[in-house]
Formats: structure tokens, C-alpha cells, sequence
């Protein structure tokens, strides 16, 4: 059973990653992109079972280290990891 | 079914890809004639990494034994070619060593991790030969400032390197930034390192002492660069652009943080026999080459590897170019505390095996033997090519087209001038790099004398003494394929003028020869040229090629890049205290112009930018002139003449004037001398040459001293404040130009073009 | 006097910290992340650098390092601590001062000689300067631009709780140009550019770095 935790600036936070990234698509012509903002994603797998107690723990691990509630907020979706890519390995080269 | 030794023996007639990794069909025959039966595929896998031209210099090795041959006697080398970098003696008990590499292929492909994991590895190669890295500099040259691909590439090399190098602590005190059509396509990055400790640190490389423990420590293994040394490195990329995107390295400078602190600690208590570090070829390189250094054998078990990736395949792990580790030998008395020191730095450490004297490198996965070679084969005993080479046909048309008033129009008349020298300061390679340049921590250790844009980098090594190092890294290209063998001795010439002119003494070379396709006999003979003038000019100047990198196959189908053999020089100063900077700040004080002007335009920078000319012969290069240059800056920097000094090179004295000028704010008044040209004055590239900033009470001793060396110098100019409209560079005759104009021109090309 | 500068993996300009601290004549002490003990420190310094390399946000795993608990406990307790770059951001994560660094709005590292106007001289670490004083100390990071929300930006003026504002052009993108805060009692303060590599002409751009630490050697509070 995993978990995932998403973490978004809050929208009065200037973003300047997703900024960047909208201007690099609309360099490359994608005109239809009006915004960007840019967070992550957290996967988490779990020792045990999920309950409503171990919830309020990843709940707890979330506003405490998984984001800075100060300019983040974030959202924890219970489910399996998804791979859109069936069953292949992450390139190596990342980016 | 593991392909193994024994499996190997009894089915000879098995095809083999050796082709895909890139061998040659005469090389994978002698492969064969080493063992007495086809290889493994993992002995395949290690044969085709190791005799890549990156890493068996099977191309350039018959021209770089000239650098050996022709080295000059120095009692300052204490350890010379051969192992992972150079190391000099700069007094006191201290050892500098230092280094510069290519990373030039994978920037292309991947601009950021590209360039990121070039400082990752030469950091690491200084790390292994006990040293501590103090600093690093970036050599870098991309296509033309406004092409498209440039917009991608530079960008993102930049970033690699200043995320890389600030994240590890290491300042970066200069480098170079330069644009030029041949280089589109072809990026070059090579990267510095410097790194210093007690002479009785050195380490070396062979793994001696039967029954040592070969200890792998650092990041897990997983697929990074798989194939990248042999497939990247020894391929031109098509027209199309790049494709072999899953080859690039990705680094982790935190985990390298961790691995100097680390190792310098193991070295501090004495844990460790040899080191090597995991650059290309991975632990086909480390195994090979540290067996071979030492006893003659080792024994190593492939399964015991760390892995990021547990698919990865025996001939994978020893093709993995994953960043961030080190192979160490460490007696069995010494294992535990090995272990602990690692733990506390959060390092992984794996035992791997053992140093054999049985002369063969016997590599074993889950039992059975995958690789049983003579080490000497693989590392020390690849293939040496002697690569025919022929004087390019079109090489004495090139010469004969010389920049003359005729063939290129020149400015004559005062507006032409004035508008020149500021379209000249413009120019993309004279512009102002600190789009770049600012994008680099240059105080952390806080051991920052002079960096960029000075004329050397200058790091303090000793807080109590003073003393300290300089390093220069200098090439022009142009003069280079103009006339190879002149355009070394001139990036030589630039280097060692440049490391003089803050007032150390050069001690020692490195260098990074970029070329084309070696199988091009006419990249080969400005190679071979190149090389030759190198050696040569080191031998003339005593000072010593102590190592350095040669990256080929750089070109896109026909066309190579223009021969780039970049020359790093490291210097000595005592007293770091007494350096000379660039910059002019005192009005009033006289400038002096060392050295001989001659109406020498060929390969120049006004050439280039202006008329897009490249031809004729490149300035004379004359390194009697250059010495006595040399010792008069040096001189005078100890002796406390002068304020300021500042080389001429690419843009002549119009360039240097600027520079200095602007750095410090004030402005001159500048004459120029009778009987010369005010645009060959301004915009020759004559070698040999240095503007100097003298205190009028120091005047006399100043010039007393060139006097005695019978050594050219004219007073030709004055420091001036300017008037209450500001500072201007003022050309007494001809035109004057407010700082403010010149600052404005020379700031906006690049952060205008990264925009 | 003894200062305290913490070393966490990945900490970089803890060795030019410690310097700074002896040439404006304390002794300076190695703090270890992982052991909580402050070695009886009469101040701290969390210094520059990529602790944890950065990870997850700069500053978020420091903070929960062993010694910090340490470091929490005694700020409450009045010990003055100054937190420079990295550290400015470990003194955020830990909620000891308002507010976060993000990242800079021209995306790229910054690295420059920075004008700044010391704005609050009453701290523990700012005794030295004047109201007012114009200042050159460096800039070096790439995640430097204070946020916060807009109460707390109101708030941190009305009490007069920015120390360090960027003059000239604003680097980074920090909001209302903040380049350093205080805490309420002004023993705690953090600041985005590094005044430990502007305490000699001969390495950076002038001594006007030096009296962030000589300014501590005044405000020595027992315990």
C-alpha cells in the first residue's frame, strides 16, 4: 500500500521555477500554456497497513517535513503508485 | 547464462558485438591473442571501454611522448605524467597539484549533468592524489553568442558547473568563455582543478601488497553512462543532432562533498595504500589500472558492488560510469578503522576483494569467473595508433590570406576609431562574463586572492606566510589553425605571460587538447603540430607539461572544430599579499606599455568580429621576449613598482585599456606613440606585451629596471579622474569615450542574449 | 569567548565562519550535527553552505539534525545565534525566525559584492554599526529570495525587525528588499549575504563583515 503526498507553493508564492518553465514553452511555441507552477511528489510506501491513525501520522509527516506550510501546501492521496510508462525503468539521464 | 571464462574457452565461434562497443576488427583480434580464446562479454565489455580513445590515448600517445622526452629540468616536479595529475613543490613542504580534463561530448548531450559531472571528475582525479581541492576553473566555448543552440547549451553548462563546483566548496577563480562558429554543435568544456597538501601526502595509484582489501567506496552503481567513454567520446555526432541521450552521467555534488571529507580523513590517518577514482570506464578503469600499477592481480567480486539498480547486467557494473566513488587498497589491520571513518561520513564501503601477485585481474559474479586478463593489456598496453597525417590542402591558402589594408578595410579616421573600440568591446569574446562568471561562488574557503576577471586566479595556501598558487587557462583557437605549431606556442605563451602578470612565477603546465576526428589526416597533423609546439615552447620556457587531457572527435560530419589546445600554467608567489590586479584606480599614476608593437591583425579578434576574416599567419611568438617579460612583471610585483598589470591578448591594447579602466573606474588620458598606426597600436595582437599602472614615485626604479633588461617600454598615457561629466578613455588626437558608454556596451551582449 | 559554528554534512563556509570569529578575537568552537551537546558556547553561528546538498528544501533536514534541538533550546533561552545563507534558512525551517528563502527570481546562483544598509543596530550581532551604515559584504546563493506572508512583512517593519536591506538593485527577488531579519529580541538574527568573507581586503571586498562578529562579543549572556 503507498501514499502520495503533493506538495504545491501556495499561490501567493512567486514561483519562479514554474515561471521559467512556462516561458521556456512558450519559447518553443506552446501558446496554449497560459500558467505553470511547479511542486513535487512524494511516493511513500508503507511497513504496514493504512489506517486512520498511520493517515494522521503521514498527515503530520507531511506539514512538517514534506513541505514548509509556510510557502507550501500540500495534499496526501491514498492508492497504489502509478507508472505511466508500463513497467519501464526511469531513464538514467533524469531531467 | 553468465558468459564465463570457461564458457568463453569452449565456444570460440560465438559472435561478439565488438563492433557496436566500437572496437576495431584488428583490435578485438589482438584481444583475442592476449587470452589465447575469445573474451567474455564482460572482458569485452572492459577491453572496449579501456581502449576507447578517451581512455587509452591510443591516437595521441606517440605525439604526447614528446611532452616526457622534451621536459625541461625542474626540481620543482615531484610527481610527472603518468599518474592521475601532476604535482609540484611550491615551497615550504607544500605540494600543488592540478589538472585540467574535457567533459566535452556529454555537454552537448546534456548540458547541465554534462558539464556537472566534468568538475565531479577532475575534482576526484586531484582527491586521489592526496590532495585537498582548493579551487577550480572552467575553460568554456560554445557556437555563436546568438545561435539558437547556444541559447541551450551555455545556459545549462554554466549551471552544471556552478551548481557542481559551489555545492562542493571549491571556489572558481577563472576560466575562459569564447564563441566562435566551429564550436556550435561541438561544445568545449574542460575543467580545472587544484587541489594542495604536505609533500609527504602523495598518493599513488598501484595496488601493491599481496592479501590488501580492494575497498569500492562511495555512491551505489546503477546505469549512468553506460557506454558513454567509448560510444560518446569515439562518435561525431550526425547532422541530426544528438541520440544518445541514455549515456550521460548524472552527479550528486552532496555525495562528493561527503567523499573529499571523507577520503582526506582516511588520508589523515593513514588508512590507505592507493586510490584511484571512478572517472571513465568506471571499475573496468579502476580495477584494470590500479592491478596493473601495482602487485601485478587482484581479485575482485562483481556481486559484492553496491547497486542503485539491481538489473544491471556484470558487463553493465563494469561499463557503470555512475559518479561519485573511489577504489582504495587498505591492509586488513587497517579495514575496520577504514570502515568507521566511512560510516561517520555516511559513505558506503564495500569490500570487493583482494591484490593478487598472480599478474591477471580475476573478476568473479556469484562464482563464476567473468574476467581473468592480463591488467597490463587492458589498461597500459592498448592499442597506439600511428595516424597518418597531411598538412591540410587548403592550409597555405589560408596563410596567404592575410589581413592587410587592402584585403580587410581599417578604421582610420578618429570616428572610425572611437565607433571600433566600441563595437570591438562588444564583441561577444571581449564582452563583458558576468552573466557567467557570477553564477560562481569565488569566496568559499576563503583563501580568494584574485579571480576572474583578473589575469590569473591567485588562492592563498598558507594564512601565516602568504604563500600561494596562480593558474591561468588560455587558448586562442584561431591563431591555432592558422598555424598549429605557432597557435600552442602562443596559448603556452598567454598563459604563462598571464600567471606572471599578477606577479607568481610559472612552475608547471597542464593542458586539454581539443581536436577533431583523428582519423582526419589533416586533424592530425594540427594535432601533431600542436603537440609539437607545446613541447617544444615548454622546454624553451622551463616549465614542465605535468599532465593533461586530449578529447578528440570533436566535429559534426566534415567539419572539426578549430584545433583548440588549451594550455593551463600554475605559478608560485611567496607573498600573496603583494600581487598585482588588474584594475586602474589611482589617477595620476603613468602607464607603461611593455613590449613591442607590430602590425600583426592575422587571427585577430578585431579580424574576426569585424570582418569574419580568419587568415594570414598568427603573431610571432617569441618566448625569449616572454620570459623577460615574465621576470620584469614578477619583478617589479615583489619589488612593490607597481599598482596595476594587465597582459594584452585577444583585442590588443585597446581591449586591455578598457578592462583595466573599467574595473577600476578611472579613466586615461593615452598618446599615441610616433611613427606607429593608431589602429595597429589599438588592435594588433602582438605577443609579448603588457600594460602596467607605476605610482609616479616609483617611476624611475620602474623604469630603470626595464632599462637594465634592455627591455621595450613607453609611457603611453595617464590616469585621469575626468571632469564632473565622469572618467573617459580619452585617445589624445583621435576620440574620447565616457566609462559609462564603454561599460554600457561591453555589459549588454550576454545577459541579452540569455534573456 | 567561545562561538559555536555548527558543521552539518554538506556545510561549506563553516571553516571562514570560524575564522571570522577569531579575528574579531573570540575563540571559535566546531559544533558536530549529530551530537547535541554546545560544548558551553556563549553564542552560535549556523553557517553557509548546501547542508543535506539542499535536499528537499535547503534547510529542512538541518533542522531536525540532533544539534539543532540544542540550538532551539538555548535561542529560547536567550543565546544569541546567527544564522548566514544556509543558515538563515535552517533558523526559517525551524520556525526560530518568520518567514522562507526561495528561489531566486532571476533562476540563476548569484554571486556578487552587495551593497546592503544595516537598518537595525541593537541586535546581538549588529551592536557595532551604525543606523543607516552602507555596507559591501557578499552575496553567494541561489535560493535567496525572502518570503513571507504579507502581515508578517508588516509586522517585521513596524518593530523594526529587518537588520539588513539590499541597497541598489534587488538580487533576488526578496520581498521589500529584505536581506536579513532579527528575531523579537533581537538575539537571533539571519541573513542571506556573508559577512565572514568580508573581514580582510586582501580575500573579499572589505572588513565591513567584521562587525557582525565583534557585535556578539558584547552581548555575551550566561546561560
Amino acid at each position: 500500500m503507498s501514499v502520495v503526498v503533493e506538495v504545491m507553493p501556495k499561490p501567493e508564492i512567486l514561483d519562479p521555477q514554474g515561471q521559467a518553465v512556462l516561458n521556456a514553452l512558450h519559447r518553443l511555441g506552446f501558446s496554449e500554456v497560459a500558467g505553470v507552477r511547479q511542486g513535487k511528489r512524494f511516493e511513500l510506501e508503507l511497513t504496514g497497513e493504512l489506517d486512520e491513525a498511520v493517515l494522521a501520522r503521514l498527515e503530520e509527516a507531511a506539514s512538517t517535513l514534506l513541505a514548509n506550510p509556510v510557502i507550501e501546501e500540500h495534499t496526501v492521496h491514498v492508492g497504489s503508485t502509478v507508472h505511466d510508462e508500463a513497467g519501464d525503468e526511469p531513464s538514467p539521464a533524469g531531467v | 547464462m553468465t558468459d564465463s571464462v570457461s564458457t568463453a574457452a569452449q565456444t570460440p565461434e560465438v559472435e561478439q558485438p565488438w563492433s557496436e562497443l566500437g572496437l576495431k576488427a584488428d583490435e578485438y583480434a589482438t584481444i583475442r591473442a592476449h587470452l589465447g580464446r575469445r573474451p567474455t562479454s564482460c572482458e569485452l565489455a572492459m577491453y572496449s571501454v579501456m581502449w576507447s580513445e578517451h581512455c587509452s590515448y591510443k591516437s595521441s600517445k606517440v605525439h604526447l611522448r614528446q611532452f616526457g622526452e622534451k621536459a625541461p629540468r625542474t626540481d620543482a616536479l615531484l610527481v610527472g605524467i603518468g599518474e592521475n595529475a601532476g604535482v609540484v613543490d611550491v615551497g615550504d613542504g607544500y605540494a600543488v597539484t592540478f589538472k585540467v580534463e574535457s567533459h566535452n561530448h556529454p555537454s552537448y548531450v546534456e548540458p547541465h549533468q554534462g558539464a556537472a559531472t566534468g568538475v565531479g571528475g577532475i575534482v576526484r582525479d586531484i582527491l586521489a592524489m592526496g590532495a585537498r581541492p582548493i579551487g577550480v576553473m572552467d575553460p568554456l566555448r560554445f557556437g555563436p553568442l546568438d545561435a539558437a543552440d547556444t541559447r541551450r547549451v551555455m545556459p545549462g553548462v554554466v549551471a552544471g558547473v556552478g551548481t557542481y563546483g559551489n555545492c562542493l566548496g571549491l571556489p572558481n577563480i577563472g576560466g575562459e568563455v569564447v564563441f566562435d562558429p566551429s564550436y556550435a554543435g561541438n561544445p568545449l568544456v574542460n575543467a580545472l582543478c587544484v587541489g594542495v597538501m604536505r609533500h609527504d601526502a602523495i598518493q599513488s595509484s598501484g595496488a601493491t601488497g599481496v592479501g590488501n582489501l580492494v575497498v569500492l567506496y562511495g555512491a551505489k552503481t546503477g546505469g549512468d553512462g553506460i557506454g558513454g567513454v567509448s560510444v560518446l567520446a569515439s562518435e561525431t555526432f550526425t547532422d541530426s543532432g544528438p541520440t544518445k541521450r541514455p549515456s550521460v552521467q548524472v552527479g550528486d555534488p552532496f555525495m562528493e562533498k561527503l567523499l573529499i571529507e571523507c577520503t582526506l580523513e582516511l588520508f589523515g590517518d593513514d588508512l590507505v595504500v592507493a586510490i584511484q577514482d571512478l572517472g571513465g570506464a568506471g571499475l573496468s578503469c579502476a580495477t584494470s589500472e590500479m592491478a596493473s600499477g601495482g602487485t601485478g592481480g587482484m581479485r575482485v567480486e562483481l556481486d559484492r558492488v553496491p547497486l542503485r539498480d539491481s538489473t544491471l547486467a556484470p558487463e553493465e557494473i563494469l561499463m557503470s560510469e555512475s559518479q561519485e566513488r573511489m577504489m582504495a587498497i587498505v591492509e586488513p589491520a587497517k579495514i575496520e578503522a577504514f570502515m568507521a571513518v566511512c560510516e561517520r561520513w555516511d559513505v558506503l564501503a564495500t569490500v570487493l576483494g583482494e591484490v593478487t601477485d598472480t599478474g591477471r585481474l580475476v573478476v568473479t559474479w556469484h562464482g563464476e569467473t567473468v574476467v581473468d586478463v592480463p591488467p597490463r593489456t587492458v589498461a597500459h598496453e592498448g592499442p597506439v595508433y600511428s595516424r597518418p597525417y597531411t598538412r591540410p590542402t587548403w592550409q597555405d591558402a589560408l596563410q596567404a590570406d592575410a589581413p592587410t589594408p587592402e584585403r580587410l578595410p581599417r578604421p582610420s579616421t578618429p570616428a572610425e576609431l572611437r565607433a571600433t573600440v566600441l563595437r570591438m568591446a562588444a564583441a561577444p569574446n571581449l564582452a563583458d562574463k558576468a552573466w557567467v562568471t557570477e553564477q560562481y561562488d569565488r569566496f568559499v574557503l576563503g583563501n580568494t586572492v584574485l579571480a576572474q576577471p583578473e589575469d590569473s586566479g591567485v588562492l592563498r595556501i598558507d594564512e601565516q606566510t602568504g604563500l600561494g598558487v596562480a593558474l591561468s587557462t588560455d587558448c586562442n583557437a584561431r591563431f591555432a589553425k592558422l598555424d598549429p605549431y605557432e597557435g600552442a606556442r602562443l596559448a603556452l605563451a598567454e598563459s604563462y605571460r598571464n600567471v606572471a602578470t599578477v606577479g607568481a612565477r610559472p612552475l608547471a603546465v597542464t593542458n586539454c587538447l581539443n581536436f577533431g576526428s583523428p582519423e582526419d589526416p589533416q586533424v592530425m597533423w594540427q594535432f601533431a603540430e600542436a603537440t609539437r609546439g607545446l613541447a617544444d615552447a615548454c622546454l624553451e620556457l622551463g616549465v614542465p607539461v605535468t599532465g593533461g587531457n586530449v578529447s578528440f572527435y570533436n566535429q559534426t560530419g566534415d567539419t572539426a572544430i578549430l584545433p583548440t589546445p588549451v594550455v593551463g600554467v600554475l605559478g608560485v608567489l611567496d607573498d600573496v599579499t603583494r600581487r598585482t590586479p588588474q584594475a586602474f584606480t589611482e589617477p595620476g599614476q603613468v602607464v607603461y606599455l611593455l613590449g613591442e608593437t607590430r602590425d600583426e591583425l592575422g587571427g585577430s579578434e578585431w579580424a574576426h568580429e569585424v570582418h569574419a576574416h580568419l587568415g594570414g599567419l598568427p603573431p610571432r611568438c617569441d618566448l625569449d621576449v616572454e620570459r623577460a617579460l615574465g621576470e620584469i612583471l614578477i619583478n617589479a610585483s615583489r619589488d612593490g613598482l607597481l599598482d596595476a598589470a594587465h597582459d594584452l591578448s585577444d583585442g590588443g591594447l585597446a581591449q586591455a585599456l578598457v578592462e583595466s579602466c573599467l574595473r577600476g573606474g578611472v579613466g586615461m588620458r593615452v598618446w599615441v606613440p610616433d611613427g606607429i598606426d593608431p589602429f595597429v597600436f589599438l588592435f594588433s595582437e602582438s605577443p609579448g606585451r603588457a600594460v602596467v599602472a607605476v605610482p609616479r614615485s616609483e617611476e624611475v626604479r620602474f623604469t630603470d629596471m626595464c632599462t637594465a633588461r634592455r627591455f621595450p617600454h613607453q609611457r603611453i598615457g595617464v590616469l585621469d579622474a575626468g571632469d564632473e561629466d565622469g572618467p573617459a578613455l580619452d585617445v589624445q588626437e583621435q576620440f574620447s569615450i565616457w566609462l559609462s558608454e564603454l561599460r554600457a556596451a561591453r555589459e549588454a551582449p550576454l545577459p541579452r542574449a540569455m534573456a | 569567548m567561545r562561538v559555536g559554528v555548527v558543521t552539518f554534512p554538506g556545510s561549506l563556509d563553516d571553516q571562514d565562519a570560524a575564522r571570522a570569529v577569531r579575528y574579531a578575537g573570540a575563540d571559535a568552537a566546531t559544533l558536530w550535527h549529530g551530537d547535541d551537546d554546545l560544548a558551553g558556547v556563549d553564542a552560535i553561528v549556523l553557517p553557509g553552505g548546501f547542508s543535506y546538498g539542499d535536499y528537499l528544501r535547503c534547510g529542512a533536514i538541518a533542522r531536525f539534525a540532533p544539534v539543532m534541538r540544542s540550538v532551539v533550546d538555548a535561542a529560547h533561552a536567550g543565546m544569541p545565534v546567527l544564522g548566514i545563507c544556509n543558515g538563515f534558512q535552517i533558523l526559517c525551517e525551524a520556525h526560530l525566525l518568520p518567514g522562507a528563502l526561495i528561489r531566486n527570481d532571476v533562476q540563476t546562483f548569484v554571486c556578487r559584492d552587495q551593497s546592503l544598509t544595516v537598518e537595525n543596530v541593537t541586535t546581538a550581532w549588529t551592536s557595532d554599526y551604525q543606523e543607516g551604515q552602507r555596507i559591501v559584504v557578499p552575496l553567494k546563493s541561489g535560493e535567496g529570495g525572502y518570503v513571507a506572508p504579507q502581515a508578517t512583512l508588516d509586522a517585521l517593519e513596524d518593530e523594526g525587525r529587518v537588520v539588513v536591506r539590499y541597497a541598489g538593485s534587488n538580487p533576488n527577488g526578496s520581498l521589500r528588499d529584505i536581506a536579513g531579519i532579527t528575531s523579537e529580541n533581537g538575539r537571533i538574527v539571519g541573513l542571506m549575504p556573508h559577512p565572514e568573507h568580508a573581514i580582510d581586503a586582501l580575500t573579499g571586498p572589505g572588513t565591513d563583515g567584521l562587525g557582525f562578529f565583534s557585535s556578539v562579543l558584547a552581548s555575551v549572556v550566561s546561560a
